[in-house]
């Protein structure tokens, strides 16, 4: 051990143009998650493992025994639908990683950094929004090896991919309070659970809305998932699923819980002492 | 609050109590640190120095009191506070998953310094830290004194006037716990303004040109070093006895031998005294005169448990003697300072002072 730098009194640097300081901060807190995601490549291989099966098990298993409206092939309609849910479930990783962060004291050491507070949040959401573009691009080679085929062009089925992206960017917010307000890791999973389960298994992800109960009808025809997953399944698929009104609902969806979901991770953020 | 004076550190009368539990974390703390000098700020698990140190470095706001780092206040002016101080911690928050270097550049980076200066920095703090070799290794990998020194350099990273030590080294080996201290010094001696909490006197003694003894949220006792250390006594009286009865019993019968109380716990009654070897053979002859078998007899240094214990003990004309015998029929009221995991939980200070 030699001698260390010695460090003098310096003055207060300018705080300068902050909104460039806000991006940079955001984009080295995102390379930094990003850098962690690749240096587990057990939790990406698996991560990305997880959805495949669901693929072969929707594709073989229990496509066979659903029936669908339209025509299509139960490959093309269940599609959008595998995406929502690996997405979903891929936000969870959010409100884990946050929960760890805040366990390990990493958050701690981030209060005390004259970096924009926004900036912890906005990188750890950003980082899995990049994440879920990978994760969208492998799950389309999937989707092709099993016989599913786009319906409308690649600029719709682009479309419709970013629907998803964007619903999965708003929902990680959501995931991000959740994570702050677990006391660790592990329950910041199985808090995550109540919430990801009925909104991606009663919705039509998977199911024709027809073939449910009445009563549960009323709730799966308006919550976020499934017009999500209409919106993406207009575009993605096309023809008989061809819907605008779905398009359009599932942007208001969007929309709205980036409304809500943004502020109260801010505000969960600002919580945490 | 000026900017001529002489303290890089300032606090005036902190109290921060946390709703959950309703815990007085801090119940009116006043300290200062002198410019290019360590404040060692001692205390239990749970006294409330982790709760200090969150406040002056900006990232809890007392409930009341107010505080400032070279003459900035730490909640109005908190961004220009955090600009000036660093901040390295007994939880070593760092980033397991990157390495040393990502670490110190990622810091840098949010301490806003340009890409270019953050990788030099990066490189001039792992060879400063004999970290050099396993700079790009993955933390995962480090040892708990890699680990410290890699927290401490990512702490110094934009050159810090001002700096806190949150439990730098428990939990550390006696050979890392030396470097550091040396790292420490070193940092001293080139104007760096410290304050560094622990539970161990010895690292306090060492490094500190002040001490301030913090319980339950207060200041308990201040001073240097010699000062404090003159106030206590030099060993301790350990008496084991057949259970807690005869512990009390016994309590009661050889207090007159100390200045400060006997501590009981469960089938033991501990005197802090300054000569051992007189004491000891006056407790034989009082117990044995009250006929009070004994199991046991030893004399040994005291540790921060029992400069804690006196210093309390020293405040006991304050305490109703109701508090006092509650204290005494509980025996648990004695703290160690346990190392380690127990500690590894940011709000241990909140909780355990309940």
């Amino acid at each position: 051990m030699t001698t260390i730098a010695v460090p003098t009194i310096t003055a207060p640097a300018p705080s300068g143009h902050r909104l460039r300081w806000t991006v940079a901060d955001i984009t080295t807190v995102t390379w930094r998650n990003l850098l962690a995601y690749t240096r587990i490549p057990e939790a990406l291989f698996f991560s990305t493992l997880q959805p495949i099966m669901f693929v072969l098990l929707f594709r073989y298993v229990f496509g066979g025994a659903i029936p669908i409206p339209g025509g299509v092939p139960y490959v093309d309609y269940m599609m959008p639908g595998i995406f929502v849910q690996t997405v979903m479930f891929g936000a969870v990783s959010t409100s884990v990683g946050l929960a760890e962060d805040l366990q390990k004291g990493l958050i701690e050491r981030f209060r005390a950094l004259p970096m924009a507070r926004s900036a912890v949040l906005a990188g750890r959401t950003t980082a899995d929004a990049v994440r879920n573009i990978f994760v969208v691009i492998v799950m389309t080679g999937v989707a092709y090896a099993v016989g599913f085929r786009i319906g409308d062009g690649a600029a719709a089925y682009v479309l419709g991919a970013l629907i998803l992206l964007a619903f999965a960017y708003s929902m990680s917010w959501g995931f991000a309070a959740i994570g702050l307000a677990a006391p660790n890791s592990e329950t910041a999973q199985v808090m995550a659970f109540p919430i990801l389960m009925p909104l991606t298994f009663a919705s039509t992800a998977f199911v024709p809305i027809q073939s449910m109960p009445g009563w549960l009808q009323g709730f799966v025809r308006h919550q976020p998932v499934s017009l999500v997953v209409d919106g993406a399944r207009s575009l993605m698929v096309g023809g008989f699923y061809h819907s605008t009104s779905s398009v359009a609902y599932s942007l208001v969806w969007i929309a709205g819980l980036l409304v809500v979901l943004v502020p109260l991770g801010i505000w969960r953020y600002r919580k945490v002492n | 609050m000026s900017n001529n004076s002489s303290f890089a550190v300032e606090a005036h009368d902190l109290v921060k109590v946390f709703p959950r539990g309703n815990v007085r974390a801090l119940d009116g703390v006043s300290l200062q640190v002198e410019e290019g000098t360590v404040l060692g700020l001692l205390g239990p698990n749970g006294a409330g120095k982790t709760t200090a140190v969150r406040i002056l470095s900006t990232i809890l706001s007392p409930d009341s009191g107010h505080a400032s780092i070279l003459g900035h206040d730490v909640v109005k002016e908190a961004d220009t506070v955090r600009r000036i101080i660093g901040l390295a911690g007994q939880y070593a928050a760092v980033d397991e998953n990157l390495t040393g270097r990502e670490n110190i550049r990622m810091v840098g980076r949010l301490s806003h310094m340009s890409w270019k200066a953050s990788r030099a920095r990066a490189t001039d703090l792992l060879e400063s830290f004999g970290l050099t070799d396993a700079g790009d290794r993955v933390l995962k990998t480090y040892s708990g004194g890699m680990r410290r020194r890699l927290d401490l350099a990512a702490a110094l990273v934009a050159r810090p006037p001002v700096l806190f030590l949150d439990e730098p080294t428990t939990g550390l080996d006696p050979q890392s716990r030396q470097d550091l201290w040396a790292v420490i010094e070193n940092l001293v001696a080139g104007g760096t303004t410290v304050l560094l909490t622990t539970q161990y006197l010895e690292e306090a003694d060492r490094l500190a040109r002040n001490i301030i003894v913090v319980d339950h949220g207060r200041v308990i006792a201040e001073g240097t070093p010699a000062t404090l250390k003159a106030d206590l006594g030099t060993s301790v009286v350990s008496i084991t006895l057949s259970d807690n009865d005869a512990a009390l019993r016994a309590a009661r019968l050889v207090s007159s031998l100390s200045d400060n109380d006997p501590i009981v716990d469960h089938n033991t009654v501990e005197l802090t005294v300054e000569d051992g070897p007189k004491v000891g053979a006056d407790v034989l002859r009082t117990l044995d005169a009250a006929q009070v078998p004994i199991a046991g007899l030893a004399l040994r240094e005291p540790s921060l448990d029992d400069v804690f214990l006196s210093l309390t003990g020293h405040k006991s004309e304050a305490e109703t003697e109701t508090e006092r015998s509650a204290r005494m029929r509980k025996g648990g009221s004695r703290r160690r300072g346990a190392d380690g995991e127990a500690d590894a939980n940011p709000d241990a200070d909140g909780r355990d002072a309940a």
